[in-house]
């Protein structure tokens, strides 16, 4: 469970997100939409500690990740698969994942990473940068999953991937919700897609939340008035 | 050819190829450790010359208190340590003093680590004056060995490219095979998303510079077998062994291996047939023409950008 109260994020003097509040339970998946430059890419790099921020209060679970370094917030629980994937390129699927071990000290890669995405399997040895964008995106979830995450973090996962791979996506991140029950916080443009993944959705417009959702009472209508430029 | 009889021209380049391997065990010994500071984590270290002179200065120490009791047959693998040691020690110093501040400005560490440069030579000349000093070698290293009556090959030389061997394939098995070395290269790759999985980058950062110094050290420790020491002996290398780490392309050891190989044995051959720096300028200008139609160097790694 994740729960931010009034954070706020600054590129100097100007304020990008100005006190936002939620909470994400477990088992939970939310989304977060919004037009480009509306805040979420700098949401989610504050809550990954690479963006400092302040905050009445950031946890997870019980414990208070404010002010955390990236690699403390990962060893408390969250993980992040970074808009435009940002896997390591030279080197290879297999290294890349392994990268993500640090935090269970385990040195080989669990079994039921290659049983959700086979195709990094069948392409251990490939250097990562030699993938197409959607291995890179399987590669960047596996990645983040094997540090065992309770939060998991997904900034626009479907930017820039064929139709048919996207399709793919929204049926591994509903299995990997089903499979560890953990909370699932994805940014998105695209609403087909979150329909298919998300429990409930809010609509961010310059850094304030202003719309909020249950999946099942969604107005796509309206959430799509917000999303058109 | 050249006056020369053709059993005499084996000979000669027997032996100036076995002074070739010297130098390229001396070269790459250098830039081994300035290949994991300036290749993998991109800090131009004008300083990496000192830290060799750390070590050489450790082991000459050492030698003279060998000689003093009486073992000086054995200080040697105690002289790599303590070198190494030293180093490792002064480098993880350096990295959280200076050098940690200056990874987003690149070519203010140029600046920055050659003022450190020169502070440091100034404490060599103040701690072990401007003399130039030479280590007492153990007598199994004293000598050559004579396959035939004309070819000479020195044992010190040897030892040094034994000692080279084990370093290269200790830097390889560190960087390719163990966890220290993957968080290494996923920092070195992209330091932000390192963070984002969990790896303490700042912590690797520093492990990494005071080990790519701890290596420089035992280089420093392994030249004291073939010249002597003084305060700016570390500065005649530094130039060589940027070369060297450019020329094979930064982020690939591989490349950093083959480069030092082509570099000493060229200078070394070259420099019979012709005047010492005629030699040298040969070998800059044919580096000059490969770097002009490879600017990533001989082994760029391919992948897509």
């Amino acid at each position: 469970m994740l729960e931010i109260e009034n954070m706020q994020v600054s590129y100097g003097q100007s304020k990008v997100i100005q006190g936002v509040s939620f909470k994400a339970e477990k088992n939970e998946t939310l989304a977060i939409m919004g037009r480009n430059g509306m805040g979420k890419t700098t949401l989610f790099k504050a809550l990954m500690g690479i963006l400092p921020s302040k905050a009445d209060k950031a946890m997870i679970d019980s414990e208070s990740i404010q002010g955390d370094e990236s690699h403390q917030r990962v060893a408390k629980g969250i993980a992040y698969v970074p808009q435009g994937r940002m896997i390591f390129p030279a080197m290879t699927v297999e290294e890349n994942i392994e990268t993500g071990l640090e935090k269970s000290g385990d040195r080989v890669i669990p079994d039921d990473i290659y049983a959700l995405f086979p195709v990094l399997f069948d392409m251990k040895k490939r250097k990562g940068g030699n993938l197409s964008g959607g291995q890179q995106q399987q590669l960047a979830i596996a990645r983040a999953l094997v540090t065992n995450p309770k939060v998991l973090l997904l900034d626009e996962p479907t930017e820039g991937i064929q139709p048919s791979i996207i399709k793919d996506i929204a049926k591994v991140l509903n299995e990997i919700r089903k499979m560890r029950e953990i909370t699932i916080i994805v940014s998105e443009q695209v609403l087909s897609f979150t329909m298919e993944i998300a429990d409930r959705i809010i609509v961010i417009e310059r850094g304030n939340f202003i719309h909020e959702d249950k999946r099942d009472d969604v107005d796509a209508a309206k959430i799509k008035k917000y999303l058109s430029v | 050819m050249f006056g020369y009889s053709m059993a005499e021209i084996g000979n000669v380049f027997v032996m100036q190829g076995f002074s070739g391997l010297s130098l390229f065990s001396v070269l790459l010994l250098m830039a081994l450790g300035l290949a994991i500071i300036f290749g993998q984590m991109g800090v131009i270290n004008m300083a990496h010359g000192e830290f060799m002179i750390i070590g050489a200065y450790a082991t000459v120490m050492l030698s003279k208190f060998a000689v003093k009791y009486d073992f000086v047959n054995y200080y040697f693998p105690f002289a790599m340590i303590v070198a190494f040691g030293l180093a490792f020690a002064v480098g993880y110093l350096v990295e959280f003093v200076l050098i940690r501040h200056l990874y987003k400005r690149p070519l203010d560490t140029l600046l920055a680590t050659w003022g450190l440069s020169l502070v440091m030579q100034q404490i060599f000349r103040s701690a072990f004056g401007a003399k130039e000093v030479s280590a007492e070698l153990p007598e199994w290293m004293l000598g050559s060995f004579k396959p035939t009556p004309d070819i000479d090959i020195p044992i010190n030389g040897v030892f040094v490219m034994g000692l080279t061997a084990l370093i290269t394939a200790g830097v390889f098995l560190f960087m390719f095979r163990s966890r220290w070395g993957l968080r290494v290269r996923a920092t070195v790759q992209n330091r932000v998303m390192a963070g984002a999985v969990g790896i303490n980058t700042k912590k690797v950062d520093r492990i990494t510079f005071a080990l790519g110094c701890g290596i420089t050290g035992v280089a420093g420790a392994a030249f004291t077998t073939i010249g002597s020491t003084g305060p700016t002996s570390g500065s005649l290398y530094i130039v060589d062994s940027f070369m060297v780490v450019v020329f094979g392309g930064a982020a690939s050891l591989l490349g950093t291996i083959s480069s030092a190989f082509g570099i000493a044995q060229a200078q070394s051959i070259l420099q019979f047939f012709m005047t010492s720096s005629m030699g040298k300028v040969t070998t800059l200008l044919t580096i000059v023409i490969i770097l002009m139609m490879r600017p990533e160097g001989l082994f760029a790694s391919k992948i897509r950008k």
